[in-house]
Parts: C-alpha cells; structure tokens; sequence
C-alpha cells in the first residue's frame, strides 16, 4: 500500500498543527461558532447529540495491521472502545471530547491516518471496491489512481470552499460495489477499441433528499489527463453551483437545472485550456503504481487438499466460506469478508477488542492489511486457502463470521437517533430487530440478495433510496415513521427506489419487513431474486401486501 | 486602514468609491456597473484604477479591460463562498493579470493560505485587530500537491 514520503507527512503533521491552533482560538473565543464550523468540518468533526463526531479518512478503504491497531488504541483511550465504519469505507468516533481531538488527530499522523476533509463542503475521500487489485474481471486496479487522486484533492487551494461536498468513487470493473453512479463523479476504467485503458467518467450522482443517478460525461478519457478533467470538472461547479440554497447545491442540481450536454460542453471548454499544464507524468504514475504491485502470492496455493476436507466435514465452515468469501484472482487464494453485521449488533461497529485481533489476522493470514467496504464490513483479501479454516475459527470466536454477507440481514445503516442531531428517528435498533427476526439462515439463504439500506432522516446516509428494500425515517408531529421504498439499486444497474406507500409506525416496521418478505416469496419465479421480482412485478402487490391488515 | 500586502502589514493607499460617490483623484476602485458605464471617463482618472467584483459578475468579459487595472478587488461575502478563488486563479494563469489582487470581505486568517495559493496577494481582514496574528497563516502549510499560482509545478515534479 501507500506510503508517505517525508511531504506527505509534512502535510498531515503541517495539519495538525494548524487545526490545534484553530481549536486553541475556538475555546478561546477568538473564533466564532460559525468561524468554526467549516473548520472543523474539513478535520471531520460534526457537534453531535451527546458528544462531537470525528470522522476519519480510510482513503479507498485499504489500512494496515498497525494502523488498525493505533485506531483500536485510539477508540480506548480517547472513546468508549469501539468505532464505526459507514458506507463511504471510513469510520467514525462517536464520543470524542473536542479538546481532544488535535490529540486524537496527531496520534492518526503517526501512522500516515488524518481526518482531512472527510466532512464540510471539499472534496471527499476517494472510494473504490473492496476487492481492487484481486478480481480477475478488472480491467485494471484503481487503487493508484484514487491515491493520485487523493494527493491532488487534499487542500486544493481552490476547491476548499465548495458549493456543497464532493465526492468521487472509482472501480476497475464492470461489477460495481462503490455506488460510483451515486457519486458526485464516478470514474470507470474502461478499455476502448484500441485496447487502451482509460476513464469513463459520470457525473451528477447523488443521494441525500434527491437522489440522481450520474450521467455519462465523457466515455473515454486518457489516464494522463484525469486530474485537468477533475479539474475542469470542479472549476466549472466551483463557479456554477447554486449557493443561494443548500439543498440545491450539489453538482447533481447543477447538472439537472443546466442539463448535460451543456455541462459538457462547459468542462470540456475548460479542459482544453488545462489539459496540457496539468498532463500527469508517467513518472508519477509509475511511482505511485509501484506501491500497489501484489504480494508475494505462494504459487503452490491451490495445491493445499487440508481446505476440500474441512468443507467435507464442517457444514458450518462450508456455509461461511460460501456467503462471506469473494474468489480471487489468484489460484488458491480468497478475500475473506470480517462480518460487521452480527445479529443483535449495531450493523458497522467494530470494538477496540476486535480490531486488534483483525489486525493479528491480518498479519499473520493477509499480507497485514485491512479493507472496509461500502456495506459497512471489513475485508482480508488476500488469504490462502489452507489458512480459511483456522481464520473461521478465530473469527466466528469474536463474533466476526457471521455468514450473512449479502442476504437481509447484511443491512446498511446510519446511527440514527442513536447519535445523530439530525436524525428523525431510531434506526439502529430497528435493525437489529429486523436482523433477530430473520435468524434462521437455511431461510436467509433462501432468499438470497437482498439489500436493506435504513437511514434516520432525508440526509440519507444508509442510501436507503437505492436500497432494494429502503426504509427512512421521517418525522410526524414529533413521532417516528418510516417511509419504504422498494426496488432501488446502487450497483452497474442502478436505480432509485419507488414509494412503497404511506408512511409506517414505529412498531410495525420489522412485521412490514417480513410481509415484504412473504410477499416475495409468493411472487417470485424459481430462484429470481428479490430485486428482479420487484422489477417484473412493480410495487403493488407488495403494497396490497402490506397495507392489507392496516 | 491596515491590510496584508505581500505578506506585510501596510497601510492601504485605495479609496473603494461607491457608485454614488464622486470621481476623486488618486487610487480608486469602482465597481463593474461603474466601469461599463463610464469608462470613457475613467480611462483618463488621474491615478491608480482598480476593479472590484465579486463572484456573480461575469468575469471573462472584463478580460480585454484588465491592462487598464492596477488592482482587482475580489470580494468574500462570506469566507464559505469560494467562487473568487477560482477567479483569481484564472486572473493570474489564464488572463496573465500581474497587478495587486486582494480579498476583501468576509477575509479571515483561516483562509489565507489558500487564497495565497490561488495568487490573491493582499487582504482586507474582516477584523483589522488580528492582522498581525493572521501573518503566521502563509505558512500553515510548506507544501501544495497541486499546481498553484506561488508553486506553478505539482508537487510530483519535485519529488
Ligand atoms: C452522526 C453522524 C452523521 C451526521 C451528522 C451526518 C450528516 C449528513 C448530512 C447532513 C448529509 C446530507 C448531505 C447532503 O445532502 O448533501 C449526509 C449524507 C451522507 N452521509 Fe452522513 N452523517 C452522519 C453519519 C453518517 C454515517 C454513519 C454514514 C455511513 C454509514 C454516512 C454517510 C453519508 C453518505 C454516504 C451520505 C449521502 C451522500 C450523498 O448524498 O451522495 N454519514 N450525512
Ligand atoms: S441519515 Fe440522517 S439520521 Fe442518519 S446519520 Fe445521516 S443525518 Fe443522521
């Protein structure tokens, strides 16, 4: 993976200092509450319900042993011995103190981590799919491109006062598990007819109170110019976008009031302009290409017969290895899912505790290294299949093989209630409640992949509106409802959910779910899956379903 | 009054003329309203000739004017609002403007570095009492990964 050079580390160490200055003056009142915010913000700290909220940077999801372990030691001593992980493949803190936190933040620069604009209206942590560098349907791994990324997005001068956040995703292959058509700019590596390998790039994807899929702005773009376009990009919603209103600030809204082809036309029009000046070195790709080059695989991996005899004897083993295992590239080897979503737990959290002995696994078993994913677990991607066994063992012990990856119960969702300010309503407890009534396994796997995204409120941090079964809370008259949608997607297909139908008490939501469920289950054809069933069938006979008894 | 000017404390020698306000000799800025509608007569203004925008007025069409201002006032009316950042990035490297360009408004030490970055060289603090305090923020940062107006190569040429 990455590492830092004595500039990079001058940059985060340079950081620290600054935003301990900025706090000192804060506390001091020398600078305002509003002074403050966007400051804050940039450092990744929220003023939340029962304490402040410090987001840190996970850049595209990959940390090593050591720097989960300093987390682990981090959530001890500065919070309540745990954190959590959120679709974006950061986690967060939820209970620093603010003086704190310039402490906290130093302690993340030792181990090349920091908490830089991953709030407040910059540009965000760059995301990409948890299996990058490992699946043999890429086209190429994008991994050293979200780090080129990373390096030119972090304190761009001109871009530290957006209209609104901005985020990027980009994936490597066509199976898309960083919803990078919800992204602000999701970037593609395609391969055009030459055969040469570039970006398709999207932009205009969002979520939140108007979720819109990103459209195609440029099918092709040469890898050499990606950051002039990012630049062009940015430099026309730097001076486009809306800031008379902040729910129609994001480039989703400027691309939807302005239209595409004149968007287009705009970023083009400025790229040409930069397009030489800010043309990348193959030097610097080479340099940055050079930290991402594969481990050292065991080409003997595949040889090993311990692992066809466990999954003869252990039916358990067996199931685990199926739902929360992804094949990899190379022979003999697996990336191994760490099961965030235990049932009965909040879905992404991870205690002190657990994190140092994922990070002792992935020692010894990983190549020391640890992803976290869009759905809010964590993975070890890089595990030779005689180790899978003992890994299980080590892992179902800490309650971190819970082989529910994919199904209902691996449900995406925000802190809600819990601890949000903004929140309308409880979420996590309600999933855990859905998670308790789908227990059964034989019965999750039956029903197959079915994503559950469940937020408190519009902001729609949990993506509920691309959920295939999305579930929001929404404030009446001071109590809780939800609101259902059915049949979105964040994937290669995505899609924005339909309303299910008016919204739903609190006490009904878990029955709501299961008469989804049964209503599925009658629906579908053989084995169609949930998602399928909804687009063939439209949302009414779910909605008789569920409203029959009210 | 005291501003920041190349990262020293000064005194201002600019009288910021409202469009009411009479003609005087000696260094002024006007408005773009002014400028397109008296420009004949501001051509001959004895003195210094300074333009104030703010990220609503359309900069490309004063590009031709320029060589005729000696200082663009760019103007912050609140520090979160970050348009004049990309014009004064686009005054310095696309339309070659080499005059004073200063923030004014909403200015804070906070924002400093990267309004620097961006090749605003003056600053009109919102609060002049901190103009000292504020000098220490040029060098929140010794380094930029981007190319910008005071490092014009990305930092991946020097590495
Ligand atoms: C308690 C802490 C949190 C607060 C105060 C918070 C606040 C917000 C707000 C205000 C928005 C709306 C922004 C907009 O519409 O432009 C938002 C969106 C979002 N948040 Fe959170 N959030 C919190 C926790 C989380 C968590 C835990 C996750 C991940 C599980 C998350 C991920 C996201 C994502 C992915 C979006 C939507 C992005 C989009 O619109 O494209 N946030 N959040
Ligand atoms: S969706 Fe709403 S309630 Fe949930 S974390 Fe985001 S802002 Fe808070």
């Amino acid at each position: 993976m990455y590492q830092y050079d004595k500039y990079d580390q001058m940059m985060v160490d340079q950081r620290v200092a600054q935003f301990r200055d900025q706090t000192r003056r804060y506390l001091a009142g020398e600078l305002t509450e509003d002074q403050f915010r966007p400051l804050r913000l940039a450092n990744g700290l929220y003023i939340q319900i029962h304490a402040p909220m410090l987001r840190i940077a996970v850049p595209y999801g990959l940390m090593s042993s050591k720097q989960v372990r300093k987390v682990a030691d981090i959530a001890r001593r500065y919070d309540k011995g745990f954190v959590h992980f959120t679709t974006r493949t950061n986690f967060q803190l939820n209970w620093p103190k603010l003086e704190d936190v310039p402490d906290i933040l130093a302690e993340l620069a030792t181990v090349q981590m920091h908490a830089i604009q991953t709030s407040g209206n910059d540009i965000r942590n760059t995301t990409t799919d948890q299996f990058a560098g490992i699946n043999a349907e890429e086209i190429e791994d994008p991994r050293p491109w979200a780090e080129i990324i990373r390096q030119w997005s972090t304190f761009h001068p001109e871009f530290a006062y957006l209209p609104r956040k901005f985020k990027i995703a980009i994936i490597g292959s066509e199976n898309d598990r960083a919803a990078t058509k919800l992204h602000d700019i999701g970037l593609h590596l395609v391969k055009n007819h030459d055969g040469e390998i570039g970006f398709e790039v999207l932009v205009g994807g969002g979520l939140g109170r108007t979720p819109i899929i990103g459209e195609q702005i440029r099918p092709f773009l040469e890898k050499e110019d990606l950051l002039s376009y990012l630049e062009a990009i940015l430099r026309v919603y730097n001076r486009l976008g809306r800031r008379d209103n902040k729910f129609k600030a994001r480039i989703k809204i400027t691309v939807r009031e302005h239209g595409i082809n004149h968007i287009r036309e705009l970023v083009e029009a400025e790229w040409v302009q930069i397009r030489d000046q800010l043309r990348l070195d193959q030097k610097e790709i080479d340099r940055v290409k050079a930290f991402f080059t594969e481990p050292d695989y065991d080409s003997n991996a595949a040889a090993d017969t311990s692992f066809e005899a466990k999954l003869e004897e252990d039916k358990a083993f067996a199931r685990w290895l199926k739902q929360n295992t992804f094949e990899h590239k190379v022979p003999g080897y697996k990336a191994v899912y760490v099961s965030l979503k235990k049932h009965g737990q909040a879905p992404g959290d991870i205690t002190s505790e657990q994190l140092e002995i994922v990070a002792d696994l992935a020692d010894k078993f990983s190549f020391g290294e640890i992803r976290s994913t869009h759905t809010q677990n964590l993975v070890l991607a890089d595990v030779k299949q005689a180790d899978l066994y003992e890994l299980w063992q080590q892992l179902q012990a800490e309650g971190l093989a819970t082989p529910n990856i994919n199904t209902l119960t691996d449900i995406i969702c925000c802190p809600g209630l819990d601890y949000c300010g903004l929140a309308n309503a409880t979420s996590i407890p309600l999933s855990k409640q859905i998670a308790e009534r789908f227990d059964d396994l034989d019965h999750l796997y039956d029903l197959g992949d079915i994503k559950i995204k469940f937020s408190g409120c519009m902001n729609g941090c949990a993506h509920q509106s691309v959920g295939h079964i999305g579930i929001l809370g929404v404030d009446k008259k001071g109590e809780e409802w939800y609101q259902f949608t059915l049949g979105g997607s964040s994937e290669a297909d995505a899609s924005i959910g339909e309303r299910l139908g008016k919204a739903i008490p609190k006490e009904d939501v878990v029955d709501t779910v299961s008469h989804l469920i049964d209503a599925y289950v009658d629906l579908r054809r053989e084995d169609e899956s949930f998602l399928a069933t909804v687009r063939r069938v439209g949302v009414d006979p779910f909605k008789e379903r569920v409203y029959a008894d009210n | 009054m005291q501003i920041i000017k190349d990262r020293e404390i000064v005194e201002d020698n600019w009288l910021h003329l409202d469009d009411e306000a009479q003609l005087v000799a000696g260094n002024i800025t006007v408005s773009l309203a002014r400028w397109q509608e008296q420009h004949e007569t501001l051509e001959h203004h004895e003195g210094g000739l300074g333009l104030r925008l703010s990220g609503d007025d359309p900069l490309e069409e004063i590009v031709p004017d320029l060589a005729r201002f000696s200082l663009i006032v760019l103007l912050f009316p609140v520090f979160t609002d970050g348009r004049c950042y990309s014009y004064a990035k686009l005054l310095r490297e696309r339309y070659g403007f080499k005059g004073e360009i200063r923030a004014q408004g909403d200015v804070l030490q906070d924002q400093l570095f990267y309004m620097s970055q961006c090749g605003i060289n003056s600053f009109e603090l919102a609060n002049p009492n901190r103009l000292t305090n504020a000098l220490s923020a040029f060098d929140d940062f010794s380094e930029s990964y981007q190319a910008t107006v005071l490092r014009p190569e990305p930092l991946y040429r020097r590495r």
